[in-house]
């Protein structure tokens, strides 16, 4: 039940990135609130509900986006992985986690990006993709990373405040 | 009487000694005196006068530093509120600017119907070039209407829900626009890129471009209305070892300062995809 505040939360955040990120670009790159809101929150020890969060924000992005829905779907549970699967092994180093796994996510989100572009037909050049987006990305991405984390920690202890597992 | 009598003589001595010591003072037999008593008299004055108004001071500074800070406080407050307020009349002025400016585009372009939209995001992710706009189904807004301005074409409605949609740019790389080239009266074909640049690829050697051409659609294809201005040949790459030419094109919209565009609402776009043949 207390996962329903990924709702409201992750449709703010994407009115965030369609409304103010995306018109404020570095290149062609911008930075990707969905993208460092799930991993952050899939880096919560506290959290075990993240695969819904990764759905809900995939529904959303499907929703706001052009790209198909199947990149967003692929992208995010496999970056929701990737988030629990780093929590596990660094759990004593939650800003370390949160850069790699940022730093992978975004690399594997372009990537699945870029995969569905080229096989729905969209003429687009790897290495136009790599100076102009991802490299603009990672960096304002890392920009965020910490205080990004530091609030979905915060969301964390407020949604769970004892030590229950959801 | 005895009494009467010294009351007199004390009066006559001392209009005497008073008579006397003016008659001394006006003589100046007594300026060492008088100076003496002067210098005296203002020196305590001033010493006393100092002192008050430094006490004056240090009671009434205060109060006087608290109501400059309470004046200066509202003095920066109004300063705030008004600038705020150029700040809105500014933005009140330049969409007042941009809605005459689509007014008169919509007057001079009497042939189509029109309505107005304001650009509400973009999509969320860096590889497309979409647009939100706050106009939808409800609206009359319908997929594939042609988007403008009153500078020249922007798009075409991709989605559409009840209150808002999503416009393709010509810049998204997924773009292909047929255009004509109105100095060489050829059509070729316009597409987008990532980074949002504009070309013209596939160009027959024996077409001449010339930088400063100017671009419309064609209207080929079905997708968009014809004679809209698109924009103007920048550059071109002509190689003779090369089978095509290509020239990169300045579109005529800022799609990066998009703010309010046109729906052509009374076009249909025609769907040609069932009349090409698949191999």
């Amino acid at each position: 039940m207390k996962n329903l505040v990924a709702f409201p939360l992750l449709a703010l955040v994407f009115i965030l990135q369609s409304a103010v990120a995306s018109r404020i670009p570095l290149l062609s790159g911008a930075v990707d609130l969905p993208l460092l809101l799930l991993v952050a929150w899939a880096l919560q020890e506290r959290v075990q509900a993240a695969w819904t969060w990764a759905i809900v924000a995939a529904m959303m992005a499907s929703f706001f986006s052009a790209l198909p829905p199947v990149a967003y779907f692929v992208g995010y549970l496999s970056v929701v992985f990737l988030a629990r699967f780093i929590q596990r092994q660094v759990w004593q180093l939650p800003i370390l986690a949160m850069f790699t796994v940022s730093f992978l996510g975004t690399l594997w989100m372009h990537a699945v990006s870029f995969a569905s572009l080229s096989f729905f037909g969209s003429p687009i050049s790897p290495a136009d993709i790599l100076s102009l987006i991802t490299m603009p990305t990672l960096f304002l991405n890392f920009l965020l990373a910490i205080p990004v984390h530091s609030l979905m920690r915060d969301l964390a202890i407020w949604v769970f405040p004892s030590e229950e597992l959801v | 009487m005895k009494d009467l009598f010294s009351r007199s003589v004390q009066a006559v001595i001392i209009f005497l000694l008073i008579a006397g010591v003016l008659a001394l003072a006006l003589g100046g037999y007594l300026n060492f005196f008088s100076t003496g008593l002067n210098t005296v008299l203002v020196s305590t004055q001033s010493w006393i006068s100092v002192r008050f108004v430094a006490i004056q001071e240090f009671i009434t500074l205060p109060r006087d530093a608290t109501t400059l800070r309470q004046e200066n406080a509202r003095l920066q407050e109004e300063v705030s509120r008004l600038q705020a307020q150029v700040v809105q009349y500014q933005r009140q002025v330049a969409e007042t600017q941009s809605l005459a400016a689509l007014v008169n585009f919509s007057r001079s372009n009497p042939e189509n119907v029109y309505t107005a939209a304001s650009v509400i995001g973009r999509d969320p992710s860096p590889f497309l070039h979409y647009i939100i706009i706050d106009k939808g189904s409800a609206d009359g807004i319908r997929r594939g209407m042609p988007v403008v301005t009153d500078q020249g074409l922007v798009g075409r409605v991709d989605a559409v829900i009840s209150n808002a949609a999503r416009v393709q740019l010509i810049t998204d790389p997924g773009s292909a626009v047929n255009v004509r080239i109105e100095e060489a009266d050829r059509d070729v074909v316009l597409v987008g890129s990532v980074s949002g640049d504009l070309s013209l690829d596939l160009v027959a050697q024996d077409v001449t471009l010339e930088a400063g051409d100017l671009l419309l659609t064609s209207g080929l294809g079905g997708s968009y209305p014809p004679d809209l201005i698109v924009g103007q040949i920048l550059n071109v790459r002509k190689r003779d070892s090369d089978i095509f030419q290509q020239a990169t094109v300045q579109s005529v919209v800022d799609f990066a300062a998009l703010k309010i565009v046109l729906i052509v609402t009374d076009f249909r776009p025609v769907n040609i995809s069932p009349l090409i043949p698949v191999p």
